[in-house]
């Protein structure tokens, strides 16, 4: 399974970013190889759209599952309609939110915020 | 002559002045152009009023014809397309309605139909004609309703109530105008906005005079800003419990007080001959 998880920091140690679509990286962990890269998210400095450009990039590296604080309509639109399982961050690290998904303890986040800007 | 009245932030008294101007000039055009939030009707009660629904463009995709090349997606600067296999979104709340998308598509699968995304309407208050632009909650450009209300622009006088702020709205108002009033607040923060509107002004090459609003006594920012540009001071309005009394009640000042009836009689005229000579130039 791929997981993906908004990141303040490179680092498996870093917060996670209060937001998704302007996260400033996104932690892809591969829980087969246990493997874990950060890639940049090009979407954070976008006027408007930034939740949909966001998710179609995680789309594209064919995550299994997202774990966030928030999501916006727009964006919680592309990644259902992809089939992908959204999940409820807690406030630890992003290395024990991977944790928590792997003993399955995290919730499925079922509140979305309206999407674009100023609206969350 | 079309004067347009901006801010760069709300709550400076646009609409104060705007429906006053329109009010005391008895002739000619009131144009609401802040869409997001019009609440110049209130105080002009405008009747007989004929109502048009303004629509936008988007683009509709035929899933037949798609062949997942993502050209759209990949093109659009809003971001308001997503490709997930087998699926394309459109989110029309993102979507600015440029048309790119279907112009691009090499197998011809978008289409743009048209959908609505506000209202115009059109009243009378005696020989004063009122247009109100409206846009839907959740739009994200009011621009073609701004551009559908200013087709009916009176060449003799038109009163231009901006939105607040210089971003594509305010460009989009102050495009037909002949002289901009700026109203500006005697704070700091009053004049930092008031130094936003000016320069857009003048990347547009409008000229423009500054209203001083709730002014006083000790400094206004805003009115050392005006002196260092050299920009016109056009009047100053005190801070005065009465205007908010009988501007919270939606009643228009020049109705009500003699005093403030002249004030605004003297700008409406200030305004014009300052309008007039810019033209000169």
């Amino acid at each position: 399974m791929i997981i993906a998880i908004p990141a303040e920091e490179k680092s498996l140690d870093s917060v996670i970013s209060v937001n998704f679509g302007r996260s400033p990286y996104y932690c892809i962990y591969d829980t087969e190889k246990e493997q874990s890269t950060f890639v940049e998210n090009k979407a954070v400095e976008r006027s408007g759209g930034a939740g949909v450009e966001a998710a179609q990039n995680l789309v594209d590296r064919k995550i299994d599952a997202l774990v966030t604080f928030r999501l916006g309509d727009h964006a919680a639109k592309v990644l259902t309609t992809a089939k992908i399982k959204v999940l409820k961050a807690v406030n630890l690290s992003i290395a024990d939110n991977i944790a928590k998904v792997l003993d399955h303890s995290l919730e499925e986040l079922n509140e979305v915020h309206p999407g674009g800007i100023n609206k969350g | 002559m079309k004067i347009a009245v901006l801010s760069g932030k709300g709550g400076t008294g646009k609409t104060l002045v705007s429906v006053n101007l329109a009010a005391v000039a008895e002739k000619g055009g009131y144009f609401d152009c802040d869409v997001e939030e019009p609440n110049g009707h209130l105080f002009l009660k405008p009747s007989d009023i004929e109502e048009e629904e303004v629509t936008s463009l988007k683009p509709v995709v035929d899933m037949d014809k798609c062949d997942g090349c993502r050209v759209c997606v990949d093109a659009c600067v809003y971001k308001a397309l997503a490709y997930i296999p087998g699926e394309l979104m459109i989110f029309d709340e993102i979507c600015h309605a440029c048309g790119l998308c279907t112009h691009l598509c090499p197998r011809q699968a978008l289409t743009e139909t048209k959908r609505v995304i506000g209202t115009i309407r059109r009243g009378r208050r005696g020989s004063l004609s009122v247009h109100t632009g409206t846009m839907h909650i959740g739009e994200s450009t009011g621009v073609p309703i701004i551009k559908e209300l200013l087709k009916k622009l009176d060449d003799d006088l038109s009163i231009i109530d901006s939105p607040p702020g210089s971003g594509c709205l305010v460009l989009e108002t102050i495009a037909h105008a002949d002289y901009c009033i700026l109203v500006a607040e005697p704070t700091i923060f009053g004049a930092q906005n008031l130094a936003l509107v000016h320069e857009l002004t003048q990347v547009m090459n409008k000229p423009a005079g500054v209203l001083l609003n709730k002014v006083e006594d000790g400094i206004n920012p805003s009115e050392l800003y005006a002196k260092e540009k050299t920009l016109k001071i056009l009047g100053s309005l005190p801070y005065d419990s009465y205007v908010a009394l009988e501007n919270s009640n939606a009643e228009l000042l020049v109705e009500r007080s003699e005093k403030y009836r002249t004030f605004f009689l003297e700008l409406l005229k200030e305004v014009v001959d300052e309008a007039t000579l810019a033209a000169q130039r």
